[in-house]
């Protein structure tokens, strides 16, 4: 049951984050950026198929990857907070992706050795493009930050937004635990020191001083993702992701 | 390289080399090294295929092309299954399929060791125009029309082009 729970847990979190990213389709500041965030979306979302599919073998009930997408509800996502929040302005998006592929990097890194095959497999295959999201949003973070005195003001306002999203990666939920104790996923306590260190590297490179505050300050973590308990926004995500399936349920193009 | 022919299998290869990429329709999937394996049973066939990248939106057409292109030179059932382990790199590219490539205006992936890495701001691989051949280009965007190619432009002739970049 762990295994199911924790593949899931990998599933959801690159699936919101990729439909978060899809609203830019269309809407990025410049073309070449577009495009960009919107393959990054499509990697996103292909990684959220390899675990569905390894979680519809694993529960073996005629779940299916689509599913698991378009047909539970919203107490049954596992994502965390950070990946299901509005995308905010084009700072915000870029921090949360420097955020969360710094995390996914260093969590597949580890995975990728793990003793579960299919997982290893999935990890190993996706760290190659989640090399490329954390390189090209840690640039875009020491860009803005260090750009003109309104990038800088707004990648601050964006840390002030965002950073208490990021301690629920490193709380473990009871699945996480197991999955560790069984060898197949990483340390968070381990991760989070490794995190952290990148972090502080790209906002010192950024003249970004937001996060030493916010780690001075030790804000307050919002936190139930990875159980089940979301913000507000998530129910307006479901609706839009999930309403063909519900309103023609089994509907296909 | 990856090919174990024998006599029942080679008809399917020679079948497989003009089942196309559906976005880049000058490369076989044999020319992409996707295709990890086939077995022949009789009439019964299964050929193994492996993504290129993850979100790859080509797998699933490629996989219906297989299937159409085996059932109609006779075999029956025919199964195309996907693994992702080993992953995919563009190492596996045939040296036939990057001539392609470069003829058809992208330019082929530069070998392996060149990029891949963590390294910010990086100078710009050095890639060859595929239209004037010249060395002076720059990258625009290192993410481009599909998941695999980044865009770059050309210093001397202007033009831009595709990269089908290193992975
Ligand atoms: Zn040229």
């Amino acid at each position: 049951m762990f295994l199911l729970n924790y593949t899931l847990y990998l599933a959801d979190n690159a699936l919101l984050l990729g439909h978060r990213n899809s609203e830019w389709c269309g809407h990025g500041p410049v073309l070449e950026q577009d495009i960009a965030i919107t393959n990054i979306s499509l990697d996103l979302i292909g990684q959220a198929r390899n675990f569905y599919q390894y979680a519809a073998l694993l529960k073996n009930d005629g779940s299916t990857e689509d599913t698991f997408a378009y047909t539970r509800d919203i107490r049954e996502f596992k994502n965390c907070l950070l990946t299901e929040l509005p995308n905010g302005d084009w700072g915000q998006t870029i921090l949360r992706q420097f955020l969360f592929s710094n995390y996914q990097y260093l969590l597949y890194e580890q995975l990728q050795h793990g003793h579960d095959q299919q997982l290893a497999a999935i990890a190993a295959k996706a760290l190659k493009e989640v090399t490329y999201h954390l390189r090209w949003s840690s640039e875009w973070v020491i860009r803005l930050g260090d750009g003109t005195e309104e990038s800088h003001r707004r990648m601050e306002q964006a840390i002030a937004e965002i950073w208490s999203y990021t301690g629920e990666l490193f709380i473990p939920a009871s699945y996480e635990l197991e999955a560790n104790a069984n060898g197949i996923a990483p340390d968070l306590k381990t991760l989070e020191v490794s995190w952290l260190q990148k972090v502080n590297e790209i906002f010192t490179a950024a003249s970004l001083s937001a996060f030493a505050k916010a780690t001075a300050d030790k804000v307050y973590m919002h936190k139930g993702g990875k159980q089940g308990n979301h913000t507000e926004y998530m129910g307006y995500i479901l609706a839009e992701l999930q309403f063909m399936q519900r309103a023609y349920p089994g509907a296909e193009w | 390289m990856l090919h174990t022919t024998d006599i029942a299998t080679q008809p399917v290869w020679t079948i497989l080399e003009n089942v196309m990429d559906p976005e880049v329709p000058v490369l076989s999937v044999l020319d992409l090294g996707i295709v990890r394996h086939v077995s022949v049973n009789g009439n019964e066939v299964e050929v193994v295929i492996t993504p290129t990248y993850t979100g790859c939106p080509a797998m699933d057409t490629i996989k219906a092309s297989i299937q159409m292109e085996l059932l109609a030179a006779g075999y029956s059932p025919v199964s195309v299954k996907q693994v992702l382990s080993p992953a995919w790199t563009t190492d596996w590219m045939s040296e036939e399929g990057k001539r392609k490539l470069k003829e058809y205006g992208i330019a082929p992936p530069n070998p392996k060791q060149q990029v891949c890495h963590q390294h910010l701001f990086v100078v710009d691989e050095a890639v060859q125009c595929p239209h004037c051949q010249s060395w002076h280009t720059r990258r625009i965007s290192e993410f481009g029309s599909t998941a695999c190619k980044a865009l770059y432009q050309c210093n001397d002739c202007k033009e831009p082009f595709d990269y089908f970049k290193c992975h």
